[in-house]
């Protein structure tokens, strides 16, 4: 698996491993089931983050979102948008940490996912190798503006209208 | 009628060199055609039997001379000189080549145009009333609101892979003339029965298909400035919650059947009540800005019904037929709206030639303040001419073969491209509606029987809206033969209803006969004044299922 | 496989060709428009290595949508799909017989024969 993040591919820092295997990683990715077991062994400073479908309600992946540091969604296809709208709710819910896209999104998908509150995606290396770097980046600049408010994008055209129209003196 | 902005056009500009790299990167195989398809799709761009086709959006279905004279190029360059209306105004071009598309989307930026969202699982582009704007039934143009939500359903980064596609439409009319009934979500502009203000009724699980189903209502009241918060809040439901097992259960119609309408609405609320509006939705100054755009052109101050129009009607019998089949109240005295049928006897429903749309654009800019209107019905409009200048049109129209007198007739059929395009097809359905269009040519026998809505699809997803016609026409494949399957007592206005089956499917040759069947019941029990649809509502489907088997049993035995 | 479907013979191997869309036919060295060019395969075995030569022009993203097509040979020397559908393709839209291959190759829809 490769990682990405909107500053390029670069080393994941966490580790997949059962709950009971995590001791000694500073940064380890257990099952959803594993959690209770992860958090109540985790050493200070250890970074613990769950792997969840795409099909957790947000509800019950709240009780869990404050204590975990990262929670990465699971994209069985990338044609498959659910993983948009958890990370929406997740993050709405106050989710602070990080969120991580597990699976073969495509780099047209990329600038969207950011925009949905991940921070990050994890894609199977042959994706990674038939769409390079260059690919994903490419993706988080080509629009300049988007019509949505309240997505975390740069400007949306909808507030820089109004920017417009307040600074209409100038 | 809308002008992008900078922020629009520098918008659609990005979307065209991200589509030209996407096709580049297809080529170059970094990009499968798995991975491809979605996104030409999403640029409107399908894979038909002999070509690519590309689907071109015309928002809310209004268009401009200057528009239609480029789509008239694009023709003219790109394609076979010619263009097919369908039914969610949008145009198609069936003779694309891939490497083309970058360029032609190009070329509808430069006038404003874009193919984004016209296919794909996605929020599609938002249709509206044909007449919006000069209906005297309206409550409220609609298009400002459909304009709202065209910008923010474009490129929305949470929608754009939903279970499936996601239609909406809109109307501000009594009438319901944009068949929002049977629309992933219709709106219907309403005042509120106690303070008057204007707000939207919000039906949900309309659609066609192959699980063909009537909208429900899930908010009876919204209020302006909630739009888009309730918009988002539906959207993330069914995004989170829509089937993706099985795409012909994965429209929010499913959804809606399968948990049904309480706790759909429950589901929505409850998501709804975690949002901030005024977060979501466009400002009040923006809203007004959009809506100024669509301020009523300048109308001369004119008597209704004037001595010259009546003088050329009395006169020319065949001008005072057109007139009154193809025109439409005008809410401004002396005006009319006017449809341009592209239903010419033995055409292909739709249809048009880059010079009939140069044409169309001319007259639109002589008559009509340059402004045309694109209808469900595969019509044109031109929507704001003076009754004193229809003569002069009609005979210009004439000459160009573009004045057919049969708006809403029975020759004014719906026909989606069938397989004579279609890589889904399981029939032709063109064939049919030009055979139909042949044996009831005759303008008095189309007066007689009056408005009757024939709707033919070329297999069961039903592009040709066939389930909602007062008469529909299915085209299957039955042993290795076209076999045709009729629907009685559909309807796609206010009174929205599912036809149902009359009998065994039939072969192409059998169909007109057995229409005429269905004529004759009509024409035979009518009361006074009483449409088809109306006849069959009050008759029930079973002297016109009598009928219609006779011939077939006799056949059979 | 032993339990893969027979391919009903002849057959010849049709898609759309990526860059333009227009439909394709395999002529063995590579790609035709033309439907007497086509490669035709006259038993199981043929048909096996058509159907490969698809899947590996996909694969190149030459093509898409590459399947079999089985037809009867009786036109002349014009293969002529045995199902309505793939006529249609072959030939080009019913409704306009002055587009589409018909119109483009002379003689094709006279051999071919129009749907009965
Ligand atoms: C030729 C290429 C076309 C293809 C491949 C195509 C494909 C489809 C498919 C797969 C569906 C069913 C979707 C579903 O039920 O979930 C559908 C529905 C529909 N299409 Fe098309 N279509 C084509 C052309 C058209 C045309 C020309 C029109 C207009 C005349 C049109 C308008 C519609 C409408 C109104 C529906 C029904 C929407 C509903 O189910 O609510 N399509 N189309
Ligand atoms: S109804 Fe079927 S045949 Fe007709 S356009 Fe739609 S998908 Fe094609």
């Amino acid at each position: 698996m490769t990682l990405l993040d909107r500053h390029g591919f670069r080393p994941d820092p966490f580790r997949r491993l059962p709950a009971s295997e995590i001791a000694g990683h500073p940064a380890v990715i257990v099952p959803l089931a594993d959690v209770q077991a992860g958090l109540l062994v985790r050493a200070s400073g250890q970074r613990i983050g769950i792997d969840i479908a795409n099909t957790l309600p947000a509800e019950d992946a709240v009780p869990l979102a404050n204590q975990v540091d990262l929670i990465a969604i699971a994209f069985p296809g990338f044609a498959d948008g659910r993983g948009f709208t958890l990370a929406r709710r997740l993050r709405r819910n106050g989710f602070r940490g990080i969120l991580r896209a597990v699976g073969p999104l495509i780099p047209d998908q990329f600038a969207y996912a950011m925009a949905c509150g991940f921070d990050e995606v994890e894609l199977p290396d042959a994706v990674a190798t038939r769409q390079g770097e260059a690919a994903w980046l490419a993706d988080l600049a080509i629009y300049s503006t988007s019509y949505q408010r309240d997505y975390a994008r740069g400007q949306n055209i909808l507030d820089a209208r109004r920017e417009a129209r307040q600074g209409g003196g100038a | 009628m809308y002008r992008y902005d900078e922020f629009d056009a520098a918008f659609v500009r990005d979307r065209v060199a991200q589509f030209s790299a996407q096709v580049q990167r297809r080529l170059a195989g970094a990009l499968t055609e798995d991975e491809f398809k979605p996104l030409r799709l999403q640029n409107g761009v399908y894979l038909q039997l002999h070509a690519y086709m590309l689907r071109i959006a015309i928002p809310y279905g209004t268009l401009s001379a200057r528009q239609l004279r480029q789509l008239a190029l694009i023709g003219e360059r790109f394609d076979r000189s010619y263009g097919h209306f369908t039914t969610r105004q949008n145009l198609q071009f069936n003779w694309i080549q891939l490497k083309d598309v970058p360029e032609i989307l190009s070329l509808l930026a430069d006038v404003e145009m874009h193919a984004i969202q016209t296919s794909g699982n996605c929020i599609r582009n938002v249709t509206a009333d044909q007449f919006a704007g000069v209906a005297a039934d309206e409550i409220e143009d609609p298009r400002p609101v459909a304009e709202l939500i065209r910008q923010w359903s474009t490129a929305h980064p949470e929608f754009s892979f939903l279970p499936r596609k996601f239609k909406i439409a809109v109307t501000g009319a009594a009438e319901d003339r944009a068949a929002v009934a049977v629309h992933d979500i219709g709106l219907r502009i309403v005042r509120h029965p106690e303070t008057g203000e204007t707000g939207y009724a919000v039906l949900v699980g309309g659609g066609l298909g192959r699980t063909p189903m009537v909208g429900k209502w899930v908010r009876e009241f919204l209020p302006k400035p909630h739009l888009l918060a309730y918009l988002e809040a539906l959207m993330r439901v069914y995004n989170a919650e829509g089937r993706r097992d099985n795409k012909y259960k994965a429209r929010v119609k499913i959804l809606v059947h399968e948990i049904g309408i309480e706790a759909f609405r429950a589901r929505v609320e409850a998501e709804f009540a975690r949002l901030d509006p005024s977060r979501i939705q466009a400002d009040a100054e923006e809203v007004a800005r959009i809506a100024r755009y669509f301020a009523a052109p300048a109308y001369a101050d004119l008597p209704d019904n004037p001595p010259a129009f009546r003088r050329a009607r009395a006169a020319n019998p065949e001008f005072d037929r057109w007139a009154a089949q193809n025109g439409f109240p005008h809410k401004v005295p002396g005006y009319q709206a006017v449809t341009l049928s592209l239903k010419g006897i033995g055409e292909a429903p739709g249809d048009i030639s880059s010079a009939g749309m140069r044409l169309v654009a001319d007259l639109a800019d002589r008559y009509s303040f340059g402004e045309i209107r694109v209808t469900h019905a595969q019509n044109l409009v031109l929507p704001d001419v003076r009754q004193d200048e229809l003569f002069d049109l009609w005979q210009a129209l004439a000459a160009g073969g573009l004045a057919t007198a049969n708006a809403g007739l029975i020759t004014d059929i719906i026909a989606c491209p069938g397989l004579d395009y279609c890589a889904l097809a399981t029939a032709r359905s063109i064939p049919i509606a030009q055979a139909l269009a042949r044996r009831f040519a005759s303008p008095e026998r189309q007066q007689e029987i009056g408005p009757l809505a024939i709707k033919i699809s070329g297999c069961i997803n039903a592009c040709g809206h066939h389930h909602v016609g007062h008469i529909g026409i299915l085209g299957l494949e039955k042993r290795g033969e076209e076999s045709y399957q009729i629907t009685l007592g559909g309807d796609a206005g206010n009174a929205s209803a599912i036809g149902e089956i009359l009998g065994p499917g039939l072969g192409a040759e059998d169909v007109p006969d057995a229409i005429e069947r269905l004529v004759a019941v009509y024409l035979a029990h009518r009361q006074p004044g009483e449409l088809f649809v109306e006849s069959v509502r009050r008759l029930g489907i079973e002297p016109f299922k009598t009928a219609f088997n006779a011939e077939i049993h006799h056949d059979a035995a | 496989m032993s339990t893969a479907k027979l391919q009903p013979l002849p057959a010849i191997l049709i898609a759309n060709d990526l860059l333009t869309g227009d439909t394709v036919f395999f002529a063995g060295n590579g790609w035709t428009r033309h439907p007497g060019e086509a490669l035709m395969a006259e038993d199981q075995a043929a048909s096996l290595r058509l159907g490969e030569a698809g899947q590996e022009a996909m694969r190149l993203n030459q093509v898409v949508d590459a399947y079999l097509v089985d037809v009867d040979l009786s036109a002349g020397g014009i293969p002529v799909p045995r199902h309505f559908r793939e006529r249609f393709r072959l030939l080009g839209p019913t409704i306009r017989p002055d587009l589409g291959k018909q119109a483009e190759f002379p003689g094709l829809a006279a051999q071919a024969g129009r749907t009965r």
